[in-house]
């Protein structure tokens, strides 16, 4: 089972870096998504998949699932929840105020008077 | 157990909780922002005084033992950075209640920054891996905000590219914390240190300690760094200089955490990988340096220059390398505020950014002049000033080691950065004025006021460097001997 899902990471690896390589920002914003994902899937593998029942003490049960992997899981899956929405509304805005989402084509410094813009 | 560890975490935080709901009375926000960051400032004195008698303080969340739960950990290290973090913010909250425009002020700009000031100080104290990277993301969302506040299209490009850099760094970070719990079983610094020791560090753990230096080296701007001028010039000088001051920091001071703790066993791998990636830093942030006529980008690079010399004495790593890094990197959070302040007043006299249209600045300001001419030379490490003992405990240091490389290399980027500094005084305040004094500009005295307590501190930390130097020493006695730091976690 260990074995799947490390080739399911490795895929989503080469996903997200396939995307994030490519100019436009929505596709870059999607490729950081699915590369946090795929680090995800695999905090969860490091900690072998089944090892046992659920972390619940009481049960009868000998051996336990080892939850602090999880437990680090839900934390980044927040931290990264919030900075996706923020990517997302700040490339939004960004296309509003630069008129494209294609990283190459955003105004460079040269072409613009610089220090004029505070 | 010691609960005054958390309160430099707590303290902005709930300020900055406080604030949101203050939004709209900015008087009242400044205030409650200039005092809390001095009560900060008074809780690092006040800890400083128990590390200093007591050792090593330290607090394990909700009372779970270390190896499980979540601790804190206050050594001088952490307690001296977060004292110098507080200041260095005080003297920026100062400057931006003048130098920012109130748009952004009512755009919680003081909520941010408190924000950013709990992960700031929340990474110097933590002893948990995963916790650090918590802190690390809580420092990087409030930078991202701040650093696009305002709305210009320089902001919104530059900060897109900031973004995108940190998000693949912070998932690397994971990415190493997963293969660290992997091979270890656990994520507490100290007991990493202690399981890495009991099995010696094997080619997958070096690998991954290599991977944990990219991250950090992304942070800090060490090597990784071609983000880094453009994203510190495009926000105002307040934000820049907490951004120069602090950020790279807190990763320079991870990296130093990390491969004095945890990775000290293979030191012919990492820590020689971490002094080419030095030494490459010194010449290209120097050279960067020379090269540029824009006052913010040169002082980009000047960040990123030092970076790399602190670098080097962690890839010597004896005992006076690091207590010249420590007193270097309080240094060099104190004098690149000072100088990004400075460099801001420049540009608000001056209309414009570069260089090559400034001029004639020090016949309306030259206290302005002097001061930017003072820093400079404590950025070079000029003897009265505070960059002296910090370099030449650094450069002392490699040559014990028979380093001369390293030496050399520290040497030269003296000789780049004086030079990239003086080009900006010479260009911009010598000569006749080009531009009309703007009207509307009326204050540079008391944003001058605000850097005054930074410049004092250059000062007095260069003149008495005697007396402060027994708090470096313990700073760096737990750097080399991480024994100490493993028995005041794990034992009690």
């Amino acid at each position: 089972m260990e074995v799947v899902v490390a080739i399911i990471v490795g895929v989503l690896f080469a996903v997200g870096i396939y995307l994030i390589l490519t100019q436009d920002v929505l596709r870059i914003v999607l490729g950081t998504s699915i590369l946090t994902h795929a680090v995800h899937l695999l905090l969860m593998a490091m900690s072998m998949l089944k090892t046992g029942s659920a972390p619940l003490l009481g049960r009868g049960k000998e051996t336990f699932v080892d939850p602090l992997p999880q437990a680090l899981i839900l934390t980044s899956i927040v931290i990264n929840f919030g900075i996706t929405a923020f990517f997302l509304v700040l490339a939004y805005r960004a296309y509003q105020k630069l008129d494209t989402t294609d990283m190459d084509r955003m105004p460079s410094e040269s072409s613009r008077h610089r220090g004029q813009s505070r | 157990m010691n609960n005054w560890v958390v309160a430099p975490m707590l303290i902005p935080l709930f300020t900055a909780v406080l604030l949101i709901f203050l939004n709209k009375r900015l008087r009242l926000q400044r205030w409650i922002s200039l005092i809390s960051v001095m009560l900060n400032a008074a809780a690092a004195v006040f800890l400083m005084i128990q590390v200093r008698t007591g050792g090593i303080q330290t607090l394990n969340m909700s009372g779970w033992a270390p190896p499980y739960g979540i601790v804190l950990v206050a050594d001088m290290f952490a307690v001296l950075l977060v004292l110098a973090a507080s200041i260095v913010s005080a003297c920026c909250l100062l400057y931006s209640f003048r130098g920012i425009d109130e748009d952004r002020e009512k755009h919680y700009f003081y909520p941010l920054v408190h924000f950013m000031l709990a992960g700031v100080n929340g990474s110097f104290l933590t002893g948990d891996l995963f916790n650090l990277f918590v802190c690390f993301e809580l420092m990087l969302m409030s930078s991202y905000a701040l650093i696009v506040l305002g709305g210009t299209k320089r902001q919104f490009r530059e900060t897109l590219h900031y973004i995108l850099i940190n998000v693949l760094s912070s998932t690397l970070f994971v990415a190493s914390v997963a293969y660290l719990y992997g091979a270890t079983g656990t994520l507490n610094l100290a007991h990493l240190s202690l399981r890495i020791a009991e099995s010696g560090q094997s080619g997958p753990i070096t690998a991954v300690a290599a991977l944990l230096l990219v991250v950090f080296s992304v942070k800090a701007g060490l090597f990784l760094f071609f983000w880094l001028p453009g994203s510190y010039g495009a926000p105002p000088a307040a934000i820049s200089a907490l951004f120069g001051a602090l950020l790279t920091k807190v990763g320079m001071y991870a990296l130093i955490r990390v491969f004095t703790l945890v990775f000290y066993h293979e030191t012919s791998v990492t820590h020689t990988l971490i002094g080419l990636m030095g030494i490459a830093t010194i010449v290209l942030g120097g050279f960067g340096a020379v090269s540029q006529t824009n006052v913010n980008r040169i002082l980009g690079y000047n960040v990123i220059a030092s970076i790399g010399f602190i670098s080097l004495a962690l890839a010597v790593s004896n005992e006076d390398a690091l207590k010249g890094a420590v007193f270097y990197l309080v240094h060099d959070m104190i004098v690149k505020a000072l100088l990004f302040l400075l460099a801001g007043i420049l540009v608000a006299e001056t209309g414009t950014e570069r260089i090559n249209r400034m001029g004639g600045a020090l016949i309306h300001s030259p206290l302005l002049g002097w001061m930017f001419l003072a820093a400079s030379l404590a950025v070079v490490g000029v003897p009265p000033l505070s960059g002296f003992p910090g370099k030449l405990l650094i450069l002392q240091g490699s040559l014990e080691e028979g380093r001369y490389v390293i030496a050399a290399a520290g040497v030269l980027l003296s000789l780049l950065l004086l030079y990239s500094l003086i080009k900006i005084f010479i260009l911009g305040f010598w000569g006749e004025p080009r531009h009309p004094r703007e009207a509307h500009w009326k204050q540079p005295r008391k944003l001058l006021l605000s850097s005054a307590p930074l410049m004092l501190l250059i000062v007095l930390l260069g003149l008495f460097a005697e007396p402060v130097m027994p708090y470096m020493q313990r700073a760096a006695d737990i750097l080399n001997e991480p024994s100490i730091y493993i028995q005041a976690v794990l034992k009690e």
